[in-house]
């Protein structure tokens, strides 16, 4: 009995509400989206997992469609996957390559369904580093020879008695395990698994002035918080690299680049020639990464806000 | 009687076996300090075998371009697409959906009305309201187009297997293994390969839930089928049913409830897929919480993850208040307001296409960003207070516990663990347990990677055990105590749908990187399963038989390690066992924060075409290894319990 | 199968239903068991520690005539619900021959077993059976609904058997929201709902207190009087065998131990174990002037009152001991014996 007359009163209130309230307001559809796409069309545009890429993204997304009246398509895919998507044809463009020379070789050379796209102008680093407060309190920490003098500090429940190297996502191809064992330090590597893991280890090493001695890179908006110290490892020379278990130099400088679709290259679309153009600096990248992952702006608002700023350069990618 | 005669039966055979076991374990150290270092299988990071560069070569072998993938996609993300255009996203060339929120409520709630009852209803309206109001409704919207596709996808398989494994034996032990298999072969791992049959897009990503959330489908169907009273299938057939009519009229209405809950556990394992399934571009709240985890944002992640939370909860209290209605129909009354909320659904749905302010979710609220900022702030200040403390916790059971489990199993050669687990095995559930441990071992030694997998194996061990401890201790606490158990419910359901990468930024903050981060967050995700299954389990004791134990004066502690826990014996099996299986879910992610071993294969797997072959290798051996683990705990368990009963024929 | 015993030609009794050399074992090859005669002499114990098999029916051998109510008894675990099952296939048996109005069931094919199940058979349950989702009604009508009579049909058909066995007014109930008692009286007009020929009840009385139990007993005997079915009627109580059954079957760990009527079990025990079984029994009630009668003596005077030998020794009682001679009991016209005091007494005073 009570149950029901609840009921009842929940039913008569619903119709009570959404007839007295809601015959007023707005109509859905009096005001039409602006129709998109002149002679465009549509693409796919990959955004891998990180900040610096979205920044990327978001400024070339955001002049495609602006500028030439583009649908754009964003897919959040893992690298592996998005270069999968060259050949499935779902995935047109990625405009942020660290290297993967394997995967250039199967789907640029053998299978022929993507296509290099030139540089993205931001230099890739890769490195070793320690957190400031370290280096401003071993000077010489930073030069990979007294490495093992520190190995003790770096000793943690994980490395088994000898000093850690935190190693980072497993996207990465490390040469980390070799250059400890040709370098002759008394060092473990221990996998920290995923990018998260990583920063959030640098930011508790800073902040408690713990020691830390992990795999890291740049361009990345973490920089932006925390200005990471990179270890001197032996300079890097062309041809060090070539045998992995012999290497014992650094990691090469890495020019980041774009891929396409074979497709969408020949497709003759302007939005190809944008991708294609597309070129700035770390610092730029930086800006726009910092305003979505610090101030957090949506991706289309920081790009409206740096494309503003920079309205040359964007014009020289439009060619005109 | 019989109670007492079992009690002694036990008491007699346990110090024997416990003094094998220990003999065992006493000449394995022993011989560890001999032969240490020797045969040991190591395998670097970026090394392979054969047998993995074998797989990566074969990946795509099945793959794209095959008419049937074909077809099963293109169906698929049709019916995807369709259930987003609908509640989700805009379409028709309207700038919003179909039906707009108001309409989604209104019929959600209905439904919970007419399946459920009318406090499911609210609740519905409340969880949805409050997701809107996080400012996440159309992120919601998405997953649950998503959720709703998978689990109705996974239904369509599930329930026609669940009722073949409940009539046919053979069925059923095949399809055991199938599912132990669909459960524990980490997702990473077909991931990627499912996105090269499906192509990316709503298909792989629905497919990949399918994989995942079907299996407790069909477990419960066919225990349910199992346990319908034979004596009401005796009287359909002596009245000469078919088979058929036997199936339609007789088994299936009497399984309605059980099948119910293993709807809702199908929901449930939908609904922890949703950020996995992110990282190949399911749309929805997965995307939000990865998204704020680039940037390390441990407030905005969750935020989406306690929106993930609050459906899991509306969708677990609708369908157990559906499986729980009483068979009666619906008296009058109920049919003409279910009439009327009919017709109040039907303006709210018109509403909600007409008018902006019921299509659109009001935006002004800003509830998610509060939620945000306290979620932080209260991370913050846990880390500053618990930060030291907790470095030293883990460091001493690192020490302590981990790292010598850890030496002895890899340390040792292959083929002494292997012996050692093989009469182990055998002592502890003869030969049911021996047979699947010896194959089990000899297969982990083929994949390649038998030195990560004991590295695993001894985290999993320590993890299993402290989610056993835990869960008992739960368990039996609200299986005891109604209140205990009302309030703790919500925080279990919570712990078990929180996606594990909102709380793997805080434990990180607090642990490191390091193995017992990831034993930390395995704890987390699997005790909630645990507790649950041992407090349904403390539950179902029989009144009269606690009652019988009360009245000879025992005390609490007698009444629960004598009656109940005993008389629970099969729900405490099942809940280790499932507890081991969450635990093993969860090597994946903790390979995300520092566990190394099968984890991070298998992530790397995922993440390097040239590894594909290892992180394959590396996801069987986590599969072999739960196999292994689940098959000698039950064969153990079958073990005491047949002694149990030839006390009873007595 | 059992070519190795010999029956007697089926077709020659009048039997209804008739069981030869009925075997059911359960466990690993079970066929082999009836069919090895070293096996078959195994007991129950070493029958498993040799083989892992139980054998629940063994060999046994009865016939039912039309009409009758034959009731079979034992402990539990002797296997009276097998054997029950058994006789409908079930449970399909391990050996043996089983004959229905001559009819060899043991080689009907699904479909006319259905038949036979759906037209001549009716089964009793424990534990009722019922299906909890139906209403009275429509569980009633569930044998009616599957041989796909029609709607109207088969509630009339299942409102005249509500009736009948007392359930009126109950009909749009579900069956948790009834008592035991009348839980099973739904079980019973299911039974009764199709018009069986034979109505084979396994213990259906045995979960319900003994107060309902009596009035379901006495039911039945009405039902039987009205009605008229041939009933096997499975019990672990003799007081239920004695009062319902005209010939009783009482087994152990599978095998027959006795078979006849119910003053035969209790005036003559075949062994030890059915003495054992019937001691507790109320025997003034059940035995008859027959099994007490002795020869008179010599100069004993024969000019007493005169009774019939099927009259129950408790109703002779008073007669007897206010004689002040020997009762003669006397059977058309013979003089089968004499009862005196002390026989009289011997009986009533064993309680
Ligand atoms: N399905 C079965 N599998 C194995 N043994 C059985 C099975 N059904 C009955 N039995 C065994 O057969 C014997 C007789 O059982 P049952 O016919 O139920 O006896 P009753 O009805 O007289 O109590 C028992 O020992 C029982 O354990
Ligand atoms: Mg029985």
């Amino acid at each position: 009995m009570k149950k029901l007359r609840y009921a009842g009163v929940l039913t008569a209130v619903a119709l009570a509400l959404t007839t007295t309230a809601g015959c007023g307001g707005e109509k859905v559809g009096a005001e039409k989206p602006a129709a998109g796409g002149k002679d465009c069309g549509t693409f796919n545009l990959t955004v891998s997992p990180w900040v610096g890429y979205e920044a990327n993204a978001a400024v070339v997304a955001y002049v495609a469609t602006k500028e030439l009246g583009c649908k754009v398509v964003k897919k959040n895919l893992k690298e592996e996957i998005a270069w999968q998507g060259f050949s499935t044809g779902e995935v047109d463009v990625n405009l942020e390559n660290w290297g993967h020379e394997d995967l250039k070789k199967k789907y640029i050379t053998t299978d022929k369904v993507a296509v290099e796209a030139g540089s993205t102008g931001v230099k890739g680093v890769i490195g070793w580093y320690v957190p400031p407060w370290m280096a401003a309190k071993y000077p010489d920490i930073t030069d990979w020879k007294n490495l093992n003098k520190y190995a003790a500090v770096f000793k943690t429940s994980e490395s088994g008695g000898k000093g850690q190297l935190l190693d980072g996502d497993p996207s990465y191809v490390t040469n980390d395990e070799a250059l400890v064992k040709n370098l002759a330090l008394n060092y473990k590597v221990v996998q920290s698994g995923s990018e998260t893991a990583l920063i959030q280890a640098f930011r508790d090493a800073e902040k408690n002035k713990r020691p830390l001695l992990a795999y890291f890179y740049e361009p990345q908006w973490f920089f932006n918080e925390v200005k990471l110290v990179k270890i001197d490892l032996p300079a890097y020379k062309a041809g060090c690299d070539a045998v992995p278990a012999k290497i014992a130099c650094d990691y090469p400088p890495y020019d980041l680049d774009k891929i396409v679709s074979k497709k969408f290259a020949d497709s003759g679309s302007p939005a190809y020639d944008l991708v294609k153009n597309f070129q700035w600096t770390n610092e730029d990248q930086n800006t726009v990464a910092r305003m979505i992952a610090v101030d957090k702006l949506t991706p289309d608002q920081a790009a409206e806000k740096w494309v503003k700023d920079n309205q040359s350069k964007v014009n020289a990618w439009l060619g005109k | 009687m019989a109670a007492i005669t079992s009690d002694v039966e036990v008491e007699v055979r346990r110090p024997r076996r416990s003094v094998v076991v220990g003999v065992l374990l006493v000449v394995w150290v022993a011989a560890y300090f001999v032969l240490r270092g020797i045969d040991t299988l190591v395998l670097g990071g970026q090394e392979t075998t054969p047998l993995h560069r074998w797989l990566t070569d074969h990946r795509d072998d099945v793959g794209q371009g095959n008419v049937f993938f074909e077809a099963i996609r293109i169906v698929v993300d049709h019916f995807v697409v369709l259930l987003q255009n609908v509640i989700s996203q805009p379409s028709f060339d309207r700038p919003v959906p179909v039906i707009g929120w108001l309409g989604v409520v209104a019929i959600s709630a209905y439904c919970a009305w007419a399946f459920g009852n009318w406090k499911v209803a609210v609740l519905t309206a409340a969880g949805l309201g409050f997701v809107g109001l996080q400012g996440l409704w159309q992120e919601s919207m998405d997953t649950l187009a998503l959720t709703v596709a998978a689990v109705l996808l996974s239904l369509l398989f599930a329930i026609p297997l669940g009722i073949w494994a409940g009539l046919s034996n053979r069925a059923f032990r095949v399809a055991t293994l199938v599912l132990d298999l669909m459960q524990t072969l980490p997702t990473f791992v077909y991931l990627a390969p499912l996105t090269l049959f499906f192509a990316i897009g709503p298909a792989a990503a629905t497919i990949a839930t399918l994989i995942y959330a079907a299996p407790p489908a069909v477990r419960l169907t066919a225990h349910a089928i199992r346990s319908v009273p034979p004596e009401s299938v005796e009287a359909a057939r002596s009245l000469g049913s078919t088979r058929g009519q036997t199936l339609l009229k007789v088994l299936l209405p009497m399984s309605r409830s059980t099948v119910v809950v293993g709807i809702n556990q199908t929901i449930m394992a939908a609904l922890s897929m949703v950020t996995v399934a992110a990282l190949i571009d399911a749309p929805g709240l997965g995307q939000t919480v990865l998204k704020a985890l680039q940037t390390l944002d441990v407030g905005v992640a969750f935020n989406a993850g306690l929106a993930i939370v609050v459906i899991a909860i509306v969708l677990d209290r609708v369908t157990t208040a559906a499986g729980d209605r009483p068979w009666r129909t619906a008296s009058l009354r109920r049919k003409v307001l279910l009439g009327a909320g009919a017709l109040a659904v039907l303006v709210a749905v018109w509403f909600s296409r007409t008018y902006v302010w019921a299509a659109e979710f009001p935006s002004d609220a800003n509830v998610g960003s509060r939620i945000a900022v306290v979620a932080t702030d209260v991370t913050n200040w846990v880390q500053d207070v618990f930060g030291g403390f907790t470095y030293g916790v883990r460091d001493a059971v690192t020490i302590g516990l981990l790292n010598p489990l850890e030496a002895l199993l890899t340390g040792s050669p292959w083929w002494l663990v292997s012996a050692v687990v093989v009469a182990l095995a055998a002592v502890l559930g003869g030969w049911r347990g021996a047979v699947p441990a010896a194959v089990c071992l000899v297969l982990l030694v083929a994949t390649g990677v038998w030195q990560d997998s004991m590295v695993t194996l001894a985290s999993t061990l320590l993890a299993t055990v402290v989610v056993v401890a835990v869960g008992l201790a739960l368990g039996v606490w609200s299986g005891r105590n109604r209140r205990v158990d009302t309030w703790i419910r919500p925080v279990l359901d919570a712990g078990q749908t929180m996606p594990p990468f909102v709380y793997l930024v805080p434990f990180l903050a607090l642990f490191g990187t390091s193995r017992f981060t990831a034993i930390a967050a395995a704890v987390v995700f699997a005790v909630p399963v645990t507790t649950k299954i041992v407090a349904d389990g403390i539950k179902a004791v029989p009144v009269a038989t606690v009652e019988a134990a009360n009245s000879v004066g025992s005390s609490a502690w007698q009444v629960i390690s004598k009656v109940q826990l005993p008389v629970a014996r099969r729900a405490i099996t099942l809940a280790v066992n499932q507890g081991l299986i969450y635990v093993l879910s969860m090597v994946v992610v903790g390979g995300l924060v520092g566990a190394g071993a099968l984890g991070y294969d298998v992530a790397a797997g995922f993440a390097q075409s040239e590894l594909y072959g290892k992180g394959l290798a590396a996801g069987l051996a986590i599969v072999l290894l739960g196999v292994m683990l689940d098959r000698i705990t039950q064969a153990a368990a079958r073990r005491t319990q047949n002694f149990q009963n030839r006390g009873d024929m007595r | 199968m059992t070519a190795q015993l010999e029956y007697p030609d089926i077709q020659d009794s009048d039997a209804l239903l008739s069981v030869q050399g009925l075997w059911k074992v359960f466990g690993p090859k079970a066929q082999r068991v009836p069919r090895r005669p070293e096996l078959a002499a195994l007991d129950r114990t070493e029958l498993y520690a040799k083989t892992g098999c139980t054998a629940a029916v063994r060999d046994l051998s009865f016939d039912v005539a039309p009409g009758e109510v034959f009731v079979v008894m034992g402990l539990s675990g002797s296997g009276k619900s097998t054997l029950v099952r058994c006789l409908t296939r079930l449970i399909e048996p391990t050996a043996g021959g089983l004959f229905f109005e001559g009819e060899d069931l043991r080689a009907a094919d699904e479909k006319r077993l259905r038949a036979l199940r759906r037209s001549k058979f009716s089964m009793v349950f424990q534990h009722f059976g019922l299906l909890p989702h139906r209403k009275v009604i429509d569980n009633v009508s569930y044998g009616l609904e599957i041989r796909g009579e029609s709607k109207p049909d088969r509630r009339r058909r299942a409102q005249e058997v509500i009736d009948l066995v007392g359930l009126a007014g109950n009909e749009h109930l579900y069956p948790e929201q009834l008592s035991g008692g009348m839980q099973q009286r739904v079980g019973l007009a299911r039974a009764l709902a199709n018009d069986p020929d034979v109505l084979l009840f396994d213990e259906p009385f045995s979960a319900l207190d003994p107060l309902i139990r009596r009035e379901m007993q006495t039911e039945v005997v009405r039902l039987h009087r009205e009605v008229g079915k041939t009933m096997v009627f499975i019990t672990h109580d003799l007081s239920e065998a004695l009062k319902l059954g005209d010939r009783i079957l009482l087994m152990r760990d599978g095998a027959a131990v006795q078979l006849g009527t119910g003053d035969e079990l209790v005036g003559a025990p075949a062994d030890d174990y059915v003495r054992e079984f019937v001691r507790d029994v109320q025997r003034a009630d059940v035995l008859t002037l027959r099994w007490i009668a002795r020869r008179p003596r010599d100069g004993e005077p024969l000019d007493g009152p005169e009774l019939g030998p099927d009259v129950l020794v408790r109703e002779a009682t008073r007669l007897v001991l206010e004689a002040d001679r020997p009762v003669k009991v006397v059977s058309n016209g013979t003089l089968l014996g004499v009862i005196g005091d002390e026989e009289i007494l011997a009986v009533v005073a064993d309680n």
